[in-house]
Parts: C-alpha cells; structure tokens; sequence
C-alpha cells in the first residue's frame, strides 16, 4: 500500500486520444518527494531541449504536493509544470484551491498530459472513469464560466475545474490556467494547455488516502492548527500589517494598502507616490473594498481567509473570486487612484486568463510606448486618452492577439525587440525575459540581489520569506529572536545576529552587510524552503512566505515521514531538496541557461556595486556547488545521485566552454 | 445574513429527569468553505483512527456554490427509505436553496451521506469516543468557528413516550369509538 501518494498518474495523450493509469516507481517518492521535485524528473527525462514549448512532444503535468489530500493543514497546492513559450525555460507555477486534494481522492498523483488534439477538448475525471470529452462549444468562454458550464453539464457541482480563457486559446505568452480563487497564472503554462487544445479539466474523486501513522501524523495536524491560532492573536511587531500575521498576504481582509502604494513602483515600474496614501485615499478605498468582497473564502483544508468573493455588480462584471495583490496590479501600473478600476479589470483579466502580474506591466509598457511615439495612432488606432480606458483597449487587443496585441501578447522583453525602433530600452524591468515584481528602491540588497539573479522560479514572492524585509524598530529585535526556531540549526545564531545588527550602525548597512556567507546562507534557506513546499504541496502561505510560519524545516520532516512511513529527517530533507533544486536548473542549463542571464533589472536599485555584485554572486555559485557559469558541478550533481545529469551535460558539451 | 442551525445531536441521559443534549451551532457567514470538517471527520471515522481520509465518506458536508456565496454545512442524519415528494425551494436574502441542501437525511435521491463503496448510509454521532473527546472534531478543526459546541440540559418527563401513544390513542377513540378500537387492537394481537 502506498502512504500520502496514490502511487499513480494519469498519463494523456491528446494527439492519440489515450488515456493510460500508470504505476509510479516508489523509489522516485524517495529521492524527489513529489510536486515539484517528481515533475522536473519527469520533464528531464522526457523533455529533451529540441523540444519547443508548443510541440505536442512537450508535457505539461498538473503535480499534486506529497502532502495533498492529507491531513495537513494548508497541503492543496497544484504544482504545474512545463516549458514556457516566454522565456523557453522550465515553466514553474502553482496553485492553491482543491484540485490537488480532489485529484487525489480520485487516486492520481499526476496528470501528465502531452500531444496535440485536433479540437477543443476537456479532460473529465471521475475516479477511475476518465473521458476526453468534446469542448468545442466552450471556445471562447470566459476561464469562470466554463468551469460553471462544464460543472452543470457533468450534472457534478463537486467537481473541482480548472480551465484557460480566451488569452490560453489565443497563446499569450502570460495566460494563465484559472482555478476559482485560485490560478496558475506565471510564465505562459495557460498558452501551453491552449496549444495542446485543452479547455479544461474537472475532477471528482470519493477515494481513500492512506496515512502511515496515523496517531503521530494528526498529533502534528493538532499542533499546527493550535499554533495558527496563537500566531494570528500575536501578530509580528515591527513589521507592515500585511506583513504581520499568517496566509499570503491579506489583501482581501485587509485595507490598509500604505506598504504597497507606497513602497512599490507605479505605471511601468517606473514611479514611487511616496504620499499616495493620505486619509481620503484610506476612506475611499475602504468602502469599494467593503462593498466588493461578499465573502472572504480560502483553499481546501486551510483556515486562513486569503481569498474573496468579489461582488460588484455596479461596475457591470459579473462575480468573481480574488486573491492576493491582483486588486493593485492593474490600478498602480494604469497610474489609476480608482480600486473600482482595479475591482473591474481584474475579474475581466482572470475570465480571460491572463496573469495579473505580468499584463498590467506589459500594457503600461505599451502606453509608454505610445507616449514616446514609438508606437502610434497606426498601431493603436482609437487609442482611449485615459488610462483606464487604455487598459481595457489594450486587453482585449491582447486575449484576441489582434492587431499590436498579437506582438504585446508575447510579454515586454520579446515584443520590445519585434516592435524596434528604440523600445528595447523601454524594457527595463525583465529578468529571463519574464517581468519582474514592480519594486525600485535605492541601496543595493544583498540577499534580494541574489535571490533575483538566481531564482528560477522568476517571481521573488515564491523565493522569498521569513526574514523581516527591513530592519525591525530597536524595541522589538530582541523579543523577535527569543521565539525564532525557524532557522535551521547551524545557521541560527548567524540569522540571529543579523537580525539584532542589521541597520544599527553604518558597518551593519546594506550593501556590505550581511557577510557574504550569511548572505548567502540567508537565500539558500529561504529558497529552500519554497522548493521543500513546492514538493510537499503546503501553501508557502502557511510555510516558506510569512515571518514564523506553522510549517518549518524542524517539523516538515516529521510531517513527511509521518504521512509516508519514509523516514527522513532534516539532513535528507535538506539533501532530497538540494536534488530537486538542482534538477530544475538543470532542466534549464540544458535549454541554455547561464550567468549572463542572471541579472536583476539595473535599475532596481539606485546604488549599485557590479564588482561587488560579481563577487556575490561568485561565493554564491561556490556556495551552491555550481561553476562560474553557474552550471552544477560534476562534483555536485554526483552527490545528489544526479549522475545522468553530469553524462548528459557531457554529452552536450555543457561543461566545455565554462571550466569546472 | 446569519443564520443559524441547530443540529440537535445524541441524546444522553445524565440523571433522571435530565438528559444532556449536544448542539452544534453553525453560523453560515463564519464559514469560509475550507471543508476541513469533512476531512477530519472521514479521518476520525477510519478504521484505524485517522489512518485514512476521504470527504465522500463525511458525515458533513459543506453544501456550497462559491460564485453564489452559498455555504452550507450540513450533518448527516436518519436514513429514509423513500424520498421526498415536494422539492420545494427557499428564497433567503436573494440566494436560493434547494430544500435539499439543509437537509441532513440519507436518502435513495441522492448519493450524498453514503459510504461510496458500500452505499450504507452515514450518520453523525458527534464522535463518540473513549475517552470521550472533547468536542466534536469538526468543530475543533473549524478555527474560524463556523461551527461552535455546546451542551445544554433539558429536564425530561419520564412518561413522554407513553403520554405520546396515550394521546394518539385518545384521538382515535374520539374518532371511531372505544368498541372499534378496542376489536382492531384484539384482531392485530390475534394476528400476531
């Protein structure tokens, strides 16, 4: 019998219409755990770099965590994973709501789709009963609304959908697949499932998941939910509220948006309103918020409240659900003051499929464009000459890929090059290719410097976390280390000291401070800890993201050995996702991957240091095990059992330009 | 809106003349539609405890439609051999429920409070337990306190249920005279 997994996936073929349940190898829960960790094995061993994005030979597999369908609170996440049609690499993006847990009832650990089907089509999935079906009566619907249709059609209201929206039929290069509250919404996987002609899927499972001691395991479910409810009656002190207590951020409870408004960059990444937030702002955006969430709702098995049911029928749109940020994307990159705007465009976006992130910068790109007579009345003919306006102009140019939108739906760094004459240089905010968070500050971050130029995963939030992300008042530093067992043990008193120092005197300032080491020791744990939930399925939300979460490297491994029968402590932990960690990237060295690729925007911060810069990022390569080129070392890859990385990287000649 | 339900449970008798009754309160605009009670409930019921979970086999079960705001936990109840013959519909606050969703019976119009392999039907019973556990556990894994617990005592007369046939007796004589009766009674015991 096998404990937490199914122990099988569902492997489709969309270009030969078969479906096949195939038994996975127990060993490979082992080494990889699942999620994350089992997708990028799978991709590496089937998914050679010849391979393009839109090939029908390319997989794209919906990974549900170790954890999903247990009893751990927070453990619903859908790890998606393909290669992105933006920046070519190994496209890595998740999903919280109740599809991994309903996917698992029904006795699968994967979907694992490839192929090509000639009509729109979607995947239903009932236990042991699986029908491609006919979707050619869903093209063109809305992501909501075909989860709705198809629910009704199936007569099966429990069925948990996820399904793309026009911009994933259409291949925009940032269309998302969209889950309720929840979507998987980074790098293009949502043009990838439109590529292989799938609508959506919907699945519905009554099945049994098996946990191997089960006394032990549900003990540790107990003191989870026992110390959510302690951290949520003592919020962090010190820090911003949106910062201070569990969940992702509360951006649907919470409407104090100070942090945001005036901490992030305004239209195309480019301004800071230092003195946006005044009193009047507060009033007014705490009433259209008041009257726009029905609900606050979250995921499956979680009592945290990270999402909304958003209702506003004044603004013409019909209902929706939100999470997270996405209500500010849209109004700070439009230069808006209206977060009826922000209410508006973002459930339009989400019916579409599209990402909320990436699409409100590309569109302030194209205004910027427009503005410097780069692009004009000919590309944009009727161009509004408000910005609100503009946005929605803009979008619906984009989902349909219809005049300019077919270049704008390809994401700013590749659209810059194909529309020339000068707007490359209005591509400043791109990393791989891929938009960046919108944040432009003014001293040189150490830690976040390195976690922009090495992060594969290219969206900070799910690199960064736990550690206070400037120094704490005075008054509080010593009570917030008192109760700080987060940190792995050896690193400790390091993270600690850090903590006490940082800011107190011009030695301990950025960018010179942390030490090297620290600073390096600083990202490999925060980094780690997104790859260890990324494989467990835990929601970063209640783990790898907020300041003293529930889940930590300390009580993970009991949670997995627990619910497996495995047993693995921190060590193998910390080793199985140094595998995984270095697996994915050499998904991606193979696919070209390499340090000149690893850079953060320049001008994300004011003051920066490039000798100091290649230094960093040098003891960081070291710290890592990888070489200059930042490319995994024989050495490296042989301790991590990844032998047929080094045989495959030779084969290829990988190693030979950049010495080892 | 805020509505309430009592699910009154098992009843216990304390001492005489008093009997315990446990109620769960479900507030509706509390819940957030997380469905950890119908998992803690499938894991509490597995055999061995917690060895396994599966929310099909839940003895709640949140009634929901997330784009209508609806959420709706319900227990499971008695089971009924037939179902219902109206399928009448609740208008509350603008939202429509099916009187279906509130109610808690296992019955043959729906596969809802059954178990999915056996079909038998599923009932809650408050997670009796020995030790007695503290509260329900749906309630405990319920942290945004949709569901709250609590106990209360009634004063019980000893002689409800004979008051209960002697009432229904006395109706039926009333009606067709002691003679008639008395000769039904006489034939059902001969038949016996």
């Amino acid at each position: 019998m096998r404990y937490a997994e199914t122990g099988f996936n569902l492997e489709i073929d969309l270009s030969k219409g078969s479906i096949d349940k195939v038994p996975t190898d127990p060993k490979l829960t082992e080494l990889h755990l699942g999620g994350l960790g089992t997708n990028a094995k799978i991709l590496w061993d089937r998914v050679p770099p010849e391979i393009e994005p839109f090939s029908p030979d390319n997989l794209l597999i919906f990974g549900t965590g170790l954890l999903c369908g247990t009893p751990a609170p927070g453990a619903n996440r859908t790890i998606v994973s393909t290669f992105s049609p933006q920046t070519l690499l190994m496209a890595y993006s998740m999903m919280g709501g109740f599809l991994a847990p309903e996917l698992k009832y029904a006795g699968y650990d994967k979907i694992i789709i490839r192929g090509k089907s000639p009509d729109l089509v979607y995947l239903w999935i009932n236990d042991d009963k699986v029908e491609i079906r006919d979707a050619k009566h869903l093209k063109g619907k809305g992501a909501l609304e075909t989860s709705e249709f198809i629910k009704e059609e199936l007569r099966e209201p429990k069925a948990q959908v996820a399904a793309i929206g026009l911009a994933g039929e259409n291949r925009v290069y940032f269309a998302s697949i969209e889950h309720g509250r929840s979507s998987a919404s980074r790098l293009g996987i949502g043009a990838v499932m439109g590529s292989k002609g799938l609508k959506a899927i919907a699945v519905r499972g009554t099945k049994d998941i098996n946990i191997a001691r089960p006394d032990q395991f549900i003990e540790l479910c107990n003191q989870i939910l026992k110390y959510i409810q302690h951290r949520q009656q003592n919020p962090i002190k010190g820090v911003p509220p949106i910062l201070a207590r569990l969940g992702s951020p509360q951006e649907m409870a919470i409407h104090d948006e100070e942090w945001h408004t005036t901490n992030f960059a305004w239209g195309h990444a480019r301004h800071r309103r230092k003195d946006f937030w005044t009193k009047e702002t507060e009033t007014r955006w705490r009433e259209i918020q008041d009257k726009a969430v029905e609900r606050l709702i979250s995921c499956y098995n979680c009592p945290m409240k990270c999402g909304a049911i958003i209702a506003y029928p004044a603004l013409g749109i019909s209902k929706y659900m939100m999470k997270c940020y996405s209500k500010l994307t849209y109004v700070m990159a439009a230069m808006s003051n209206d977060l009826e705007f922000g209410f508006k465009i973002a459930g339009l976006g989400q019916e579409y499929g599209v990402d909320g992130y990436t699409t409100p910068q590309v569109m302030a790109f194209a205004v910027e464009l427009y503005e410097a007579g780069i692009l004009t009345e000919k590309d944009l003919p009727g161009f509004p000459s408000n910005n609100e306006e503009r946005f929605f102009y803009l979008l619906e140019k984009i989902v349909r890929r219809e005049g300019i939108g077919d270049i704008l739906a390809n994401g700013v760094y590749l659209a810059a090059r194909q529309i020339g004459k000068g707007a490359e240089a209005y591509d400043h905010n791109t990393t791989k290719r891929h938009e960046q968070m919108v944040i432009k500050l003014g001293m040189l971050n150490p830690i976040y410097f390195l976690m922009y130029s090495t992060g594969e995963k290219l969206n900070i939030t799910q690199i960064e976390g736990q550690t206070p992300q400037a120094p704490l008042p005075d008054d509080v530093r010593e009570e917030f280390v008192r109760d700080w067992i987060h940190p792995p043990e050896e690193w400790a008193d390091d993270f600690k000291e850090f903590i006490l120092k940082w800011g107190t005197a011009p030695e301990y300032q950025f960018p010179f401070y942390p030490p090297i080491d620290v600073t390096c020791k600083l990202v490999e744990w925060q980094e780690t800890m997104h790859y260890i939930d990324d494989c467990t399925g835990i929601c970063a939300g209640l783990s790898s993201f907020p300041i003293k979460p529930p889940y930590h490297i300390h009580n993970i491994p009991l949670f997995i050995s627990n619910a497996t029968g495995l047993d693995i402590d921190e060590a193998e932990l910390w080793k199985i996702t140094r595998r995984n960690r270095n697996l994915v990237r050499a998904n991606n060295v193979r696919r070209g991957l390499r340090r000149k690729d690893e850079r953060p925007p320049d001008d994300h911060w004011k003051k920066r240091f490039p000798d100091y810069e290649t230094k960093l990022l040098d003891e960081y390569y070291k710290f890592k095990g990888w070489n200059k080129e930042g490319i995994p070392t024989k050495e490296t890859l042989n301790q991590l059992d990844l032998n047929y990385v080094v045989e495959d990287f030779e084969r290829r000649g990988i190693y030979e330009n950049g010495k080892e | 809106m805020l509505l309430k339900i009592s699910n009154e449970g098992v009843f216990m008798k304390t001492e005489k003349n008093k009997k315990k009754v446990k109620v769960i309160k479900i507030d509706l605009e509390k819940c957030n539609g997380c469905r950890a009670c119908e998992l803690i409930c499938s894991a509490f019921h597995a055999n061995p405890k917690y060895s396994t979970n599966n929310p099909a086999r839940s003895r709640i079960r949140i009634y929901s439609h997330p784009i209508k705001n609806i959420y709706l936990p319900v227990y499971a109840s008695e089971y009924t051999p037939a179902e219902c013959a109206g399928r009448n519909k609740y208008i509350m606050n603008g939202q429509e429920y099916e009187e279906c969703a509130f109610c808690g019976a296992s019955c043959p119009s729906r596969e809802l409070f059954k178990e999915p392999d056996s079909k038998l039907p599923l009932k809650c019973d408050m997670c009796e337990d020995e030790p007695p556990q503290e509260e329900p556990l749906c309630v405990k894994w319920c942290l945004n306190d949709a569901l709250v617990y609590e106990e209360r005592e009634e004063d019980v007369e000893e002689e409800v249920k004979l008051d209960e046939m002697e009432t229904a007796l006395e109706s039926l004589v009333e009606k067709y005279g002691i003679e008639k009766v008395a000769n039904a009674m006489a034939r059902m015991t001969s038949k016996e």
